[in-house]
């Protein structure tokens, strides 16, 4: 019994940071609209800071209380440059640019830790004053974490009467749903949005910093914080700072109790069963409302929404020509690498018709890439298929599975839609990672390649080239059919959509399908391509990737898609080769792609092109 | 007080304003008329820096204010009201207000909630409730308060009768004529003739983004031709 | 024997929170007739209207189109037996263009919206080239739909609720926002398709020109009750409606 109230008070203790990271990017997000990935980052630099202050101070016992003051400050510092530097360059783009940029900001922190402080795990020395236990029905609980304990509901109270009772907090919930109108009452609101993302960022490091005396500091600790993150903010509702407290505690609590009597794969799943089971009960979280569903004020959705543009006809036969002529007279590794850029493209254009057509914004695509995978893999493997039945079967699996996990996303919208794909993804992809006997977990399945007939690379190229295309043609056919228009129109403006006799959520769902089915056909070619099939398929990292890919291109042109997977890998091949900080590169890189192309590559093409159009008349 | 010379406005790549020459003088209001499409909003607009003027001068008080972000130009006392309303939803109604409210304006002339309320007796009972449920004759009465509360001395009323009761609509040409007498300046565009020429001292039409006609009210309301051919009326 | 009505309203009521917007509200709209719906602001009206259509959900009584119960359905079940209707904050998709919003609607209404391969391009062009031309938008077809002036909009928005060929239209203040030729052309457009297809017309409207011109009996809603009914010389008289509503006015 003792033992258990001791536990539940460690989780409790944990949930409090989770909740000073949570309201930090809740605020960010509710004012800037920015889904603020870099926001974890912020969170480890803290961290590191303040541990190496706790040394470099010359303070004596003070100097841990002094680190634990200044690390947050330095922090929230560097957040308020990168708005002031990079954000602030792009308001104007559509809204998940900013994504793009942040993403960019969390590989170059992520190796900037790595090169000032190794990867070696590190630990921070104890608080002094506080380092002693106090016993609690005959355990020994830590002071440190009783006085952690006492702050949480502390700062949730001055924040929600920060955001409720004081005129700035006022105004920032005015910016959350029109800016525009805020400046012209008179308000400025860039510095309200920098004040707004220093602020978050302050409570992020605060959070690091405080956590450095309790846990081991890692150089992942960035990506572990931050998905939970956001599901606590999901998992709360949007906007609430006392929602943020509860999905914090639940979460908290029951990773507490977790690792009592689960194994250690089953943490991260069992956060996940938990907010996809809170989520399909309550689609806008525990104590969230529905948002407003006002569409953005003067039709901010962005450039090349409109009117579609056609590349003129040479680039198509030109590009067709160079795809079926190159490749062999080219070394087998690099017809290896045009293979994958070709799954790639076409597991990148899928999800463009989700995140750019139809508004739905998923964090989990990677799972209908991975079923295709595992799908095609498993059908040879186990069902003793042979290899072309294997590739063709395995789209249907992906759509299978995107049909089931859609029925209960399309209830949702926003963010919250986003984090129950992801919930739905890291289901899937715990079960592959621990199901040894059927996919052998993370030893994966190796020995999937092409049948003889298809063996040499140029043979397989020429299939995936053939299968490319067939998806790539199936995409852009869907986005110009009355189905595609239509999806549109439910993105642009859902209440409207469904006064003209449409059912959303079945539309919806279609979407979800067919983008599914064409993720799994870019899974299927994949897997035969590298022999082999893992977990990482499914994983984060491989959905958030998908996503840059689309960024990089544009999100409103089908074309796009292809054109970011072909730029993400190969800059990804050049860079991985001569450097061992590639991520720092790359994250640099894709920053400068981001200001500098804020429509995405192709946006940025077809915005030249009609400006020359128009005034050559 | 205001002096706009020559402006051009665009959006993206589309041309909407020709040359917009327009003055108002202090504690005059001035009608902006013309079709649905003409550009009066668009013109309200680039006054008040949301569309950058791409030529011209917007001079106010002496000052050159062309192309100054919003809320500088807001801050030098000029108020504006679009013609969507643009109420914050997640806001109540006096949230609504306070976002609106600044310091900066002499005393007598001090905008507080009490005074709006006063202004709209409608608004006293509802302020506490989410701008997202008042219904939109409600959110028009509000969204004017709301710039009030800024202390401006030049008024920018984007169709301030659109969407208003008859009984309100005439309680509304009351509070405009209150307001010009309390030495606001008033520039409002208008499609509804009686309610513009009830209020305003001045009009000028607007047709295909250029000034079309400027006059007295009491004479073109004598210029059966005018009307005919720029309002169809 | 008497025509049964084509809507019938029973005794609704909906309230948010603390506020009743519709307090019992019964009515019965005859196939072919032109209703008007006015009140103060904040009467109800717009929400009465979303009880009828289902953007919100009765809280107690029952909504009869054609005899058969619409209340509890969903938006586009409604809109498939025939209502349609209009927004008062206008609703039309910003990045279609004018021509593709209207196409949008009508290929819905033919049940193709999840038609996956044919091309959008030509579909049912025709008709909605012919229903813009009706609100007079023919040479705005081709513009981007955020590029419209507000007015144009609203035009727009009727076009789109013509798409299905409705039996009853229902206009959220459809035309707010125009020059006073303007509304009573648009209005009067309105009340020439009614007479050439026998549809009825429930609008909301606060341009008492447009009401007293347009339409053949007029309600008045204040506090979510039903104060006056009646045609319009006799509404124009009550008194009451004289008190909180027009002030004197026509
Ligand atoms: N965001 C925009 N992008 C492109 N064009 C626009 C945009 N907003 C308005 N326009 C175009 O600018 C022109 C002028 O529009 P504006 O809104 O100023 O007209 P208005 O006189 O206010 O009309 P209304 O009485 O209907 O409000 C119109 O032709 C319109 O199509
Ligand atoms: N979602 C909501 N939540 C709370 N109250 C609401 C909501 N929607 C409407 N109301 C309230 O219900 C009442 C009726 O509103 P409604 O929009 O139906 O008025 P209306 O008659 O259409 O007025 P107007 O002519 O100004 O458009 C108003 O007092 C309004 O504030
Ligand atoms: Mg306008
Ligand atoms: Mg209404």
């Amino acid at each position: 019994m003792a033992l258990l109230i001791v536990q539940l008070l460690t989780g409790l203790a944990n949930a409090m940071f989770l909740f000073l990271v949570a309201s930090g990017l809740s605020l960010i997000f509710g004012v800037t609209r920015i889904v603020n990935f870099a926001h974890g980052s912020f969170y480890m630099l803290a961290a590191y800071l303040a541990s190496t202050l706790v040394t470099a101070l010359p303070l004596g016992p003070s100097s841990f209380y002094a680190a634990v003051i200044l690390a947050p400050l330095g922090v929230a510092l560097l957040g308020g440059l990168i708005e002031v530097c990079l954000l602030r360059r792009i308001y104007r783009a559509p809204a998940l640019y900013q994504l793009l940029l942040t993403f960019a900001v969390v590989l170059v922190i992520g190796d900037a830790v790595k090169f000032f402080w190794g990867t070696e795990n590190r630990t921070g020395p104890s608080p002094p004053g506080l380092s002693g236990s106090v016993p609690i029905l005959g355990q020994l609980f830590p002071t440190y974490d009783l006085a952690i304990l006492l702050l949480g509901p502390l700062f949730a109270l001055v924040l929600w009467w920060m955001l409720h009772r004081t005129r700035w907090g006022i105004l920032i919930r005015a910016a959350t749903s029109d800016r525009e109108m805020v400046g012209a009452l008179g308000v400025n609101q860039t510095w309200l949005f920098t004040g707004v993302f220093v602020l978050g960022t302050w409570l992020a490091g605060l959070a690091g910093a405080l956590q450095m005396p309790r846990v081991a500091l890692t150089t992942v600790m960035d990506s572990t914080v931050i998905v939970e993150t956001f599901v606590v903010v999901v998992l709360g509702g949007m906007g609430s700072a006392f929602g943020a407290l509860l999905g914090a505690v639940l979460i908290g609590v029951l990773q507490a109790f977790g690792i009592l009597w689960l194994p250690r794969e089953f943490h991260l799943a069992i956060v996940f069963i938990l907010m996809a089971a809170v989520l399909i009960l309550r689609p806008w979280g525990l104590l969230g409302r529905p948002e407003a569903e006002t569409p953005p004020p003067g039709g901010a959705v962005g450039l090349g929404a409109g009117r579609r543009l056609r590349a003129p006809g040479w680039v198509w036969a030109g590009g067709l020509l160079l795809a079926v002529v190159l490749p062999p007279l080219l070394p087998a590794y690099y017809v290896w690498v045009l293979v994958e850029i070709l799954a790639l493209a076409l597991f990148a254009a899928s999800l463009q018709l989700l995140v750019g057509t139809g508004g739905m914004l998923s964090f989990g695509h990677a799972a209908y890439f991975g079923l295709g995978a595992y799908g095609a893999a498993l059908l040879m493997k186990r069902a003793a298929l042979p290899m072309p039945a294997a590739f063709g079967v395995a789209p249907l699996v992906a759509a299978a599975a995107a049909l089931l996990f859609g029925a209960f996303c399309v209830r949702l919208s926003g963010v919250y839609f986003a984090m129950l794909t992801l919930a739905f993804a890291q289901i899937a992809f715990a079960i592959v990672h621990q199901w040894y006997d059927f996919t052998g977990g993370d030893n994966g399945i190796l020995g999937v390649w092409p049948s003889a007939s298809l063996a040499t690379p140029v043979r397989y190229y020429t299939l995936a080239l053939l299968a490319t295309a067939l998806g790539l043609g199936f995409l852009w056919r869907v986005t110009g059919s009355p189905f595609g228009y239509t999806l549109r129109a439910a993105r642009d403006h859902p209440r409207r959509c469904q006064a003209i006799g449409v059912n959303l959520r079945a539309h919806r769902l279609l979407a979800f399908g067919v983008a599914g089915l064409c993720a799994g056909l870019g899974g299927a070619i994949f897997a035969f391509s590298k022999g082999s099939v893992f977990p990482d398929y499914l994983s984060m990292p491989m959905s958030v990737q998908s996503l840059v890919m689309v960024l990089i291109g544009g999100i409103h042109a089908l074309t796009g898609a292809s054109v970011g997977a072909a730029v993400y890998k190969l800059l990804d091949i050049v860079i991985t080769k001569y450097t061992g900080y590639w991520q720092a590169v790359l994250g640099g890189i894709l920053a400068c792609l981001v200001v500098a192309f804020p429509h995405g590559l192709v946006g940025f093409v077809q915005a030249r092109w009609t400006r020359m159009r128009t005034s050559l008349g | 007080m205001l002096d706009v010379t020559d402006l051009d406005a665009y959006y993206g790549l589309s041309h909407i304003l020709f040359g917009v020459c327009l003055r108002a003088s202090r504690g005059e209001v001035v009608a902006l008329l013309g079709r649905n499409g003409a550009g009066k909003s668009t013109t309200l607009k680039a006054i008040m820096g949301l569309v950058p003027p791409a030529r011209g001068r917007v001079i106010f008080r002496g000052e050159d204010i062309t192309g100054r972000p919003p809320h500088v130009i807001c801050r030098k006392g000029i108020g504006f009201v679009p013609e969507d309303r643009r109420i914050f939803p997640d806001l109540t109604v006096w949230e609504n207000l306070e976002v609106g409210r600044s310091a900066e304006g002499n005393g007598e002339r001090r905008w507080t909630a009490e005074r709006a309320f006063e202004l709209f007796p409608a608004l006293k009972e509802l302020a506490r409730r989410r701008g997202d449920s008042l219904s939109g004759g409600e959110q028009q009465m509000l969204a004017i308060a709301r710039t009030l509360m800024g202390n401006p001395d030049l008024l920018l009323l984007d169709e301030p009768s659109e969407g208003l009761a008859p009984l309100v609509l005439r309680t509304m040409a009351e509070h405009i004529l209150r307001l010009k007498l309390a030495g606001i300046t008033i520039l409002l565009s208008e499609q509804n003739l009686h309610f513009a020429t009830r209020v305003s001292d001045r009009a000028y039409i607007l047709e295909k983004g250029r000034i079309q006609y400027e006059g007295s009210m009491g004479d073109l309301g004598k210029s059966r031709e005018v009307l005919r051919r720029y309002l169809m009326v | 024997m008497v025509e049964t009505p084509l809507l019938e309203v029973r005794d609704v009521w909906k309230a948010f929170g603390g506020v009743q917007a519709v307090a019992g509200v019964s009515l019965t709209l005859p196939r072919g007739e032109v209703r008007a719906l006015i009140g103060p602001n904040g009467a109800g009206k717009t929400t009465l209207l979303n009880l009828l259509t289902g953007q919100l959900a009765c809280d107690g009584g029952v909504v009869l189109f054609k005899r058969e119960r619409i209340s509890g359905l969903p938006p586009e079940r409604i809109w498939r037996r025939g209502i349609s209707r209009t927004f008062q904050v206008t609703a039309t998709f910003a990045s279609l263009t004018v021509l593709e919003n209207v196409q949008v609607a009508i290929l819905s209404h033919q049940g193709r919206s999840r038609d996956l391969f044919s091309r959008t391009g030509r579909l049912a062009r025709e008709a909605a080239l012919d229903f813009l031309k009706r609100v007079g938008l023919e040479d705005q077809a081709e513009n981007v739909c955020a590029s419209l002036s507000f007015g144009d909009l609203k035009r727009l928005e009727l076009a789109i609720a013509l798409a299905n060929e409705p039996e009853l239209l229902v206009l959220d203040e459809p035309t707010a926002g125009m020059a006073p030729q303007e509304r009573m052309d648009l209005m009067a457009l309105a009340v020439t398709i009614v007479r050439d297809r026998a549809v009825s017309v429930l609008f909301t409207e606060h341009d008492m020109d447009v009401v007293f011109a347009a339409a053949e009996r007029i309600m008045v809603l204040h506090q979510g009750r039903v104060i006056a009914e009646g045609t319009p010389q006799a509404v124009r008289d009550d008194p009451q409606v004289q008190a909180i509503y027009l002030g004197g006015l026509a």
